[in-house]
């Protein structure tokens, strides 16, 4: 059983103000999205937009989630700023449906190992992208920290 | 595309967005498990609802701004792959090899089996 919340606290994905922000930082990542998608050429059939994004989101999550959760507790300033990039703008513009999707088509017109490259190499790329995200986004908390020691 | 197609669809992507957030808070508040489920639930779930909207455009029964809206939009919004990529990633620095490899390459064939009914149930219609 979950400890009752103290009188005025909601959980956080019940305060207006958060999923305003985290809409917001949707909007944006979707519009960004869908403008890359549509100045991008398929390059063979290949989703080369959708893979793009996915894994250059994922780089910029691990950087990002790493960075605020060296620099302190995830409050106040820092838990809008993940809430509207990390949840609401690199949320929105990734995107895991489309992935699935567009797997199931390459499958559904027999090109088994097209779909099976796509999905693999950015499950796998994305791994790696988050990966490096995260020790860049160590080095600018450990600066950060180190900053404020001096 | 024209610019209110435009504008609804990034709309549309905002109201994912909000919706996965509120999904993953409150699959957190009931299942208490070291295991990221709420994003699986968001990314399975949109799978195959993107199929199923996929395939009723490929068979023309809506208009492609449909497609756009509901289908690279919201659930574009809904769904996400930047966290469950950062999850994955986090299980393995935690030690924890087997949950990653379900939550990285389990998801993915759940969601394309999923997507793939999706297609399946709209070419029902």
């Amino acid at each position: 059983m979950a400890p009752p919340a103290p009188a005025g606290s909601r959980p956080a994905h019940l305060r207006p103000a958060y999923l305003a922000l985290v809409a917001l930082g949707g909007a944006i990542g979707t519009g960004l999205r869908e403008a890359i998608s549509l100045a991008t050429p398929a390059l063979g059939g290949f989703p080369i937009a959708i893979f793009g994004i996915n894994v250059v989101g994922a780089f910029v999550l691990g950087a990002l989630l790493e960075a605020l959760a060296l620099r302190g507790p995830d409050e106040g300033r820092r838990r809008r700023i993940r809430l509207f990039v990390g949840t609401g703008v690199l949320g929105g513009f990734t995107t895991y449906s489309a992935l699935a999707t567009d797997t199931a088509l390459l499958l559904g017109d027999g090109s088994a190992a097209p779909a099976a490259l796509y999905a693999g190499l950015t499950v796998v790329l994305g791994a790696i992208a988050t990966w490096g995200g995260i020790a860049l986004g160590m080095r600018w908390g450990r600066e950060r920290q180190r900053g404020v020691a001096s | 595309m024209t610019p209110l197609v435009f504008v609804a669809l990034a709309a549309a992507g905002g109201v994912g967005a909000a919706t996965r957030f509120f999904v993953d808070g409150a699959v957190k508040a009931r299942i208490r498990w070291p295991y990221p489920v709420g994003t699986t639930i968001i990314n399975v779930s949109g799978s195959l609802l993107l199929g199923f909207v996929t395939g009723v455009a490929l068979g023309h029964l809506v208009g492609v701004e449909w497609q756009l809206v509901l289908g690279t939009g919201f659930l574009g919004g809904y769904t996400t792959f930047s966290t469950a990529s950062f999850e994955t990633v986090r299980l393995l620095q935690t030690g924890r090899p087997w949950a990653a490899l379900a939550n990285g390459v389990g998801m993915l064939v759940a969601s394309v089996a999923a997507a793939t009914l999706g297609l399946w149930l709209a070419s029902l219609l």
